[in-house]
């Protein structure tokens, strides 16, 4: 039992509640959602540590024991993904201060923002699928709130299609649950693996595997995409990259222990169906990002090529393509939220999205230039930054499962990458200034220090993978081994 | 031409009551028989809603003085609060305390920390329930 493993939760849920009673108080808000970010990020780091130091840390709530009540489990996959995320939502924070306007933050805007990080935070944490249908809606909601707040024409439309959408796969989900309980007769992610490794996994089995791949595909954008560049391009800059960051990623974790932890007896056939659905995702979306010339749907349509990038590695199942996926979920979190703020910025100065229409920051706004320039090629995978040692390990993983051709679309995909972003970056930077400084539609004030700090990040990030090295090679081994996760959920118990 | 409601108002003045006695009873019967706390809350709200329908809201404002929102959150911090105080016992978030205790004019009671949690969930309730149903009569557009 260690109580810290749902501090990541309830920090948050209990900061957002305090906020809603003193709604008016913009500045108390704003001082709460930092703090609140800070102490998320240390308890994070010291449960990295025991975790690191004693194994896999649980929780067991109310002290029932495990199939019978929740699980909450740590282990170094979810607490990795949990330090990452509040690095990535502080920078997105200090945007807001600047650019949200006191509209949305008198309407709710800091305690609704924390909500998607409880949810977020409990969603990784969660050892017991409907814990993480709950945590799932919980984040849902905030994103529903966060995405419609302000009420403009196109957030209007586009929260319309978000909603449905996701309220659609809410109702699959609970299908898949229902159908999984009368199966197995347990819903403990644990139990659940325990079970169906007694009684094999039939076809009926894989069927529902098979639809909790569509739900949590249609959370993360993989191939069922279709609704995301147009969610994303609508609400604001600072929400638009949290979730970039957030949003997509914690579909792609809940595949990741769906098909590691409980469906890995048949990847024949699922892992095949990944593999396949995780190389078409990667040339749609490169297909969408160098044909738009709006940064919006630019930045929409590179969230959908990583996606399928890092599921390459789930289906290749090797061990180094499960530390590259690791490497590059952790990079891509970061990575996403930069390009994101970025790209605002950009629009921000000049006033339009469309890239004709801009030309020439560079000459007033060289530092966002060439944080840019970085920005872009960590986003391909060029050497010394963060991109760069996932790709390797999961072309390599790929390779080593003989799945020569998800690794070359993988490859060839990175120069699409390349190309679509280094299009943004020379029609809107170089060339003849068309605003001088007086014309422009925004200033930079106090932005530049939240992107540099995440410029920063991944250039570190990049240079010291090393030093996140064992936390990763760990969290990759203890996916591949779920006996490890069973046996810290049960703690020696008998199994019913 | 505002008509005589006389009939109305007498008749929502007596049942009012039933209705919010009958919903405290829903909500204290929840660990034993049916019931509890969101049941219970939702009845409390058709009762208070009864009056805002019989009355008009303005009237009823001045009756029943609360900020909703203010009742939301109170209720979450109530339900979590029983979580983090069985934490900072050194017992697993959201432990759950029971003692047999003698009350005079009761008798003997069987209280538990799940009826903190369930009155918080019960405000939750009643609070959402008002908020929407009150924003949506409030607007204008």
């Amino acid at each position: 039992m260690n109580n810290l493993v749902i501090i990541p939760l309830i920090i948050p849920f209990i900061i957002g509640i305090i906020m809603v009673i003193f709604r008016r108080n913009t500045q108390l808000h704003r001082w709460l959602s930092v703090i609140t970010l800070f102490a998320i990020f240390t308890f994070s780091i010291i449960l990295l540590y025991q975790v690191q130091t004693s194994g896999i840390q649980t929780l067991q709530l109310g002290g029932w024991q495990a199939p019978f009540g929740i699980s909450f489990v740590a282990d170094t996959f979810a607490v990795l993904l949990i330090t990452t995320t509040s690095i990535v939502a502080l920078p997105c924070l200090v945007y807001a201060f600047h650019t949200i306007g006191k509209d949305r933050e008198l309407f709710y805007f800091y305690p609704m923002f924390l909500f998607l990080i409880a949810g977020v935070n409990g969603s990784f944490l969660t050892g017991d699928l409907f814990n993480l249908f709950v945590c799932f809606e919980l984040m849902l909601i905030s994103s529903y709130v966060l995405i419609s707040m302000g009420g403009k024409k196109v957030q209007l439309r586009e929260s319309i299609k978000y909603v449905l959408i996701n309220v659609m796969s809410s109702f699959l989900f609970l299908i898949a649950i229902a159908y999984l309980y009368a199966i197995t007769g347990t819903l403990n992610l644990a139990h659940l693996s325990v079970r169906i490794a007694e009684v094999g996994q039939d076809g009926l089995t894989t069927s529902v595997a098979i639809l909790l791949f569509i739900v949590f595909s249609l959370k993360a954008g993989l191939f069922l995409f279709y609704w995301l560049p147009g969610s994303y391009s609508a609400p604001p800059t600072a929400i638009a990259a949290i979730f970039g960051a957030l949003l997509t990623k914690v579909g792609i974790y809940a595949i990741f222990r769906m098909f590691t932890l409980v469906f890995y007896h048949e990847p024949q056939i699922t892992h095949l169906i990944i593999g396949i659905l995780g190389a078409l995702t990667m040339v749609l979306g490169a297909i969408g990002a160098v044909a738009h010339s709006d940064i919006r749907s630019i930045l929409a349509y590179n969230v959908i090529i990583a996606v399928g990038f890092i599921i390459a590695g789930l289906a290749s199942f090797t061990s180094a393509a499960l530390v590259g996926s690791i490497y590059y979920l952790v990079h891509d979190m970061i990575i996403k939220a930069l390009i994101f703020l970025l790209g605002g910025t950009m629009i921000l100065v000049s006033g339009t999205g469309k890239l004709t229409e801009m030309s020439g920051l560079i000459r007033n706004h060289p530092g966002l230039g060439w944080m840019f320039f970085i920005a872009a090629l960590s986003l391909s995978g060029i050497p010394p930054l963060s991109g760069f040692v996932g790709k390797v390990y999961i072309s390599q993983g790929t390779f080593e499962a003989n799945l020569y051709w998800l690794g070359a679309v993988g490859l060839i995909t990175s120069l699409l990458v390349l190309y679509s972003i280094m299009k943004v970056f020379m029609n809107g930077f170089w060339g003849e200034t068309l605003l001088s400084k007086e014309m422009e539609k925004g200033s930079t004030k106090g932005l530049l220090l939240p992107i540099g700090f995440l410029t920063v990040i991944t250039i570190a990030l990049g240079l010291g993978a090393e030093g996140i090295y064992i936390y990763v090679e760990q969290a990759a081994n203890a996916l591949l081994s779920p006996e490890l996760y069973i046996n810290a959920v049960f703690g020696g118990n008998p199994i019913p | 031409m505002r008509k005589n409601l006389l009939m109305l108002h007498t008749v929502t003045r007596i049942v009012v009551f039933i209705i919010l006695a009958f919903s405290v009873f829903l909500f204290f019967a929840g660990h034993n028989n049916p019931g509890g706390g969101f049941i219970g809350g939702l009845m409390t709200a058709a009762a208070l809603l009864l009056l805002y329908v019989a009355f008009d809201v303005k009237t009823i404002k001045q009756v029943i003085p609360f900020n909703y929102t203010t009742m939301i959150a109170v209720g979450l911090l109530i339900a979590i609060g029983t979580g983090v105080a069985s934490m900072l016992n050194g017992d697993p978030f959201l432990t759950q305390y029971d003692r047999y205790v003698t009350v005079p004019v009761l008798g003997e009671l069987h209280l538990t920390t799940a009826l903190p949690f369930d009155l918080g969930v019960y405000l939750v309730v009643v609070g959402v329930a008002l908020l929407s149903i009150l924003s949506i009569a409030e607007d204008d557009a």
